[in-house]
């Protein structure tokens, strides 16, 4: 299926052909053409590559491997909606962003984003027998489990910037701990998660040092966005009845906080910026309290599939 | 919307992404593109655009052009896979990362400022590239094996 190093040109001359993976037997030619200035469409190799999918999650659920307890199943739920909502908001930067670039990689983070929400979705549900779409499409707004931070506004480019910041700092400490969770399809999903997280978190810091130390515009709105979401910080270390119950198949979230505030805090200092002292949020998102923002994201994200129950394209 | 003062880039820039294995059998447009999404460009000084064919004087952006090379596995080359903009070379690298990689196509990246690319003139084909054409005796194949050599 993929074809290994000593055959790049079959697989170029493939890409060109939008056939996939080529299995000709002539990569000489293939190379030649590609000089001649005919050649593929994309100069690199395309490959699939091996990952913990949904979809792998949906079949070890289906097969009846997997089946995670209500407690487990809540948990999940709450990670992903957390991603969900983060998706929905980032997804609207698509042919928004400053530049082109940084509209391709707002939309990959929203994708990463979207790929965890939809695991965790579907190991959420087999604790009650539904789908992923069934969970992100068929709730009501007290029905999910996101905290504040997510459904925040995407404000100007700076305030995005924050709320990105806050979030793969958080959620880099969590997935990092949770692959080592009792719970084996957790730790599968975070251990596929921590590493684009991983980039999520160099991406932002990159941003926070470029507005930060940039013109006085620029700090001043990355500044006001930092007033803005800090407040919204608190609730995601929250502790409470239920990661009490889950022992070892969840993170504590309070046990977070220290390095989430050691690691944030040297990209600020490195941006001459102090944490704001702002007082915190009442939060509430993990009971189902959602701010004024959550409706409209549901709206938007639920009318085709609730206007047109089962549809597929 | 592209005007005429910028043709030389593009032709400069096709020739440039001929280097390598070429991104397309339009490389030049994937460029235009990219220059046209950040504005229109101010196309009545040809010359600037002459001069800055391959620096990229992406017009409205003050961001820099920058060639991106892309090693699809351990042992290939890095190998020419487009452009891109970016305010410095650490962002150049995950703009790259971002919009040359997502389809698993990498395991290396390089990026050059454009304008430290010197490429040659497509004007001078001719005279540039035409001449090995027909000497064969530069290729082993010409040459007869001599009698009683052994291991060639």
């Amino acid at each position: 299926m993929i074809p290994t190093g000593s055959q790049p040109s079959q697989a170029q001359a493939g890409s060109l052909a939008g056939v996939g993976p080529a299995t000709g037997s002539q990569p000489s030619q293939a190379q030649a053409g590609s000089l001649a200035g005919v050649g593929p469409a994309s100069a690199t190799r395309i490959t699939p590559g091996n990952a913990l999918r949904p979809e792998d999650i949906a079949l070890e659920v289906q097969r009846g491997d997997v089946k995670p307890s209500e407690n487990v199943g809540e948990y999940a739920l709450r990670l992903g909606d957390d991603a969900l909502i983060l998706a929905q908001r980032l997804g609207h930067w698509i042919s928004r962003a400053p530049e082109l670039e940084e509209d391709v990689a707002l939309g990959n983070i929203a994708l990463d984003q979207l790929g965890h929400a939809r695991s965790f979705l579907t190991y959420a549900g087999a604790a009650w027998g539904k789908t992923e779409d069934e969970l992100a499409y068929f709730r009501r707004e007290p029905e999910f489990r996101s905290a504040h931070l997510f459904e925040q506004p995407n404000g100007d480019f700076a305030v995005t910037i924050v709320r990105q910041f806050i979030v793969s700092y958080y959620q880099f400490e969590l997935y990092r701990r949770l692959t080592d969770s009792s719970d084996a399809t957790l730790a599968a999903i975070a251990a596929k998660a921590v590493k684009e997280v991983d980039y999520h978190r160099d991406h932002s810091a990159q941003w926070v040092l470029r507005l930060a130390l940039g013109t006085d515009e620029s700090r001043g709105r990355l500044l006001a966005g930092l007033r803005l979401l800090w407040p919204y910080v608190g609730e995601l270390f929250e502790d409470d009845a239920l990661t009490a119950r889950l022992g070892d198949a969840a993170v504590a979230p309070s046990s977070l906080r220290a390095d989430f505030d050691r690691l944030t805090d040297e990209v600020l200092v490195e941006a001459e910026i102090d944490v704001p002292h702002v007082p915190s949020a009442l939060g509430g998102g993990r009971r189902g309290q959602h701010s004024e923002h959550m409706g409209y994201i549901l709206a938007e994200m639920q009318v085709l599939a609730r206007e047109y129950p089962g549809a597929s394209w | 919307m592209i005007p005429t003062g910028s043709q030389p880039s593009q032709a400069q820039t096709g020739s440039l992404a001929g280097v390598g294995p070429a991104t397309g059998s339009q490389p030049s447009q994937a460029q235009t593109g990219s220059l046209a999404g950040v504005g229109p460009a101010t196309g009545s000084q040809p010359s600037q655009a002459q001069a800055g064919s391959l620096a990229g004087v992406g017009p409205a952006t003050g961001w820099p052009l920058w060639e991106v090379f892309v090693r699809s596995s351990r042992g290939l080359s890095h190998v020419h896979a487009g452009s891109l903009h970016a305010p410095d070379a650490a962002m150049a690298l995950r703009n790259a990362r971002d919009l040359y990689t997502r389809r698993n196509e990498g395991v290396s990246i390089w990026v050059v400022p454009a304008d430290a690319i010197a490429a040659s003139d497509p004007d001078s084909k001719g005279s540039f590239f035409e001449s090995p054409q027909g000497k064969d005796y530069r290729h082993a194949t010409y040459y007869v094996k001599s009698e009683g050599v052994k291991h060639l």
